[in-house]
């Protein structure tokens, strides 16, 4: 098996339609205009019903989150940038890519259950994966995983609230849904985007 | 809290081990990862900012007893269908996630519902999308990740209702 060259034309025609994501972001996108959106009507009526006090205690309280929150958000990207150094393109575009199969989906679920910490680390990570050559498919193998499968917050959290049964027959019930829901993305992603494969 | 000094202690640990990797191929390669996760950082946290502040007052409007008011004892799929809902509206961080799938469980809510609950809450909750997986990944790939998640929840109540209670 040789080494896949970069004039694949499969691999060529991905990286044409696909402006590498994650890497290059848009400060300010639609996303983030509807939310804005959505958080004054939200504070509007806050105010309406609690007056200026309501308001400043929950901009107090979320400023104080925030400030915690701050520290775990730099590892997160730190983490995620050197992981998109220190992978290489060619390995991850094989392992985790849109030809990697059901082999591919069964590694993005491994990691997502592995993956430590919490969201500020899940989601820099997914990022740095699909600028380093996952597919979308893989990559929400990996992000369904690590929200239904993974260990963090089912320790920390879904354990001590919910009971270790009900935990447990929770995760076995969802374990085959990471596989299934990558599956799906990646047949989906193929017929929406990718229309004109030779 | 120890399970936060865990986290960190981890979260850290694993930061040090793939910069130490970085490191050992090379200095400059280090430092651009350094810089380019710095960049990252600064680039993100006005939208996390506005993801923090602006999930408190989304919350602020969308009480719990609402949420937990949709998930009666209603059974059968319109129920499962009810708590996808609720999961997805659901504001708040685990804690509340959870506790409200504990009240309906113990308030005689169907077992298949509430898995379809802290499932959607795992998949969909707003406050989760809208402060962390918007402003770290693509927007196209979060939209497009939510709307092929969206039949597992009820798969996850389909399996729950064959093979039965915990």
């Amino acid at each position: 098996m040789s080494e896949p060259s970069p004039k694949d034309p499969a691999l060529a025609e991905d990286a044409d339609s696909e402006p590498r994501p994650g890497r290059v972001r848009k400060p300010i996108g639609w996303s983030t205009i509807i939310i804005a959106a959505l958080v004054a009507v939200s504070a509007g009526l806050v105010w309406r019903r609690d007056g200026a006090d309501g308001v400043l205690d929950i901009l107090t309280h979320d400023l104080s989150l925030f400030g915690g929150i701050l520290p775990r958000v730099l590892a997160g990207c730190l983490l995620g940038a050197f992981i998109s150094e220190i992978l290489p393109h060619e390995k991850v575009s094989r392992a985790l890519g849109p030809k990697s199969g059901l082999k591919g989906l069964l590694i993005g679920t491994a990691f997502g259950a592995i993956l430590p910490g919490g969201p500020f680390t899940a989601y820099p990570v997914a990022s740095a994966l699909l600028a380093v050559g996952a597919d979308f498919g893989a990559t929400i193998a990996m992000v369904v995983s690590w929200t239904l499968i993974g260990y963090g917050r089912a320790v920390a959290w879904e354990i001590p609230i919910m009971g270790t049964d009900f935990t447990l027959w929770r995760i076995v019930i969802s374990l085959p849904l990471p596989v299934l829901a990558g599956a799906l993305g990646r047949f989906v992603y193929v017929r929406l985007f990718i229309r004109s494969l030779p | 809290m120890s399970a936060a000094l865990l986290i960190d202690i981890l979260l850290w640990g694993s930061v040090f081990g793939v910069g130490l990797i970085a490191f050992r191929r090379g200095p400059s390669v280090f430092k651009a990862s350094l810089r380019e996760g710095s960049m990252d950082f600064i680039n993100i946290v006005p939208r996390i900012a506005l993801g923090v502040i602006g999930s408190g007052y989304i919350a602020a409007i969308i009480p719990q007893e609402v949420i937990s008011g949709w998930l009666g004892p209603d059974s059968g799929w319109l129920g499962v269908a009810t708590a996808v809902i609720a999961g997805a509206a659901t504001p708040g961080g685990p804690v509340i996630g959870f506790s409200i799938g504990t009240v309906a469980l113990k308030s005689g809510g169907g077992v298949p519902q509430v898995v379809a609950y802290v499932v959607a809450w795992a998949l969909f909750a707003f406050q989760r999308v809208i402060l962390w997986e918007i402003p770290f990944m693509p927007a196209r790939f979060v939209w497009f990740r939510c709307a092929v998640s969206l039949p597992f929840p009820f798969v996850a109540a389909a399996i729950a209702m064959v093979i039965g209670k915990p």
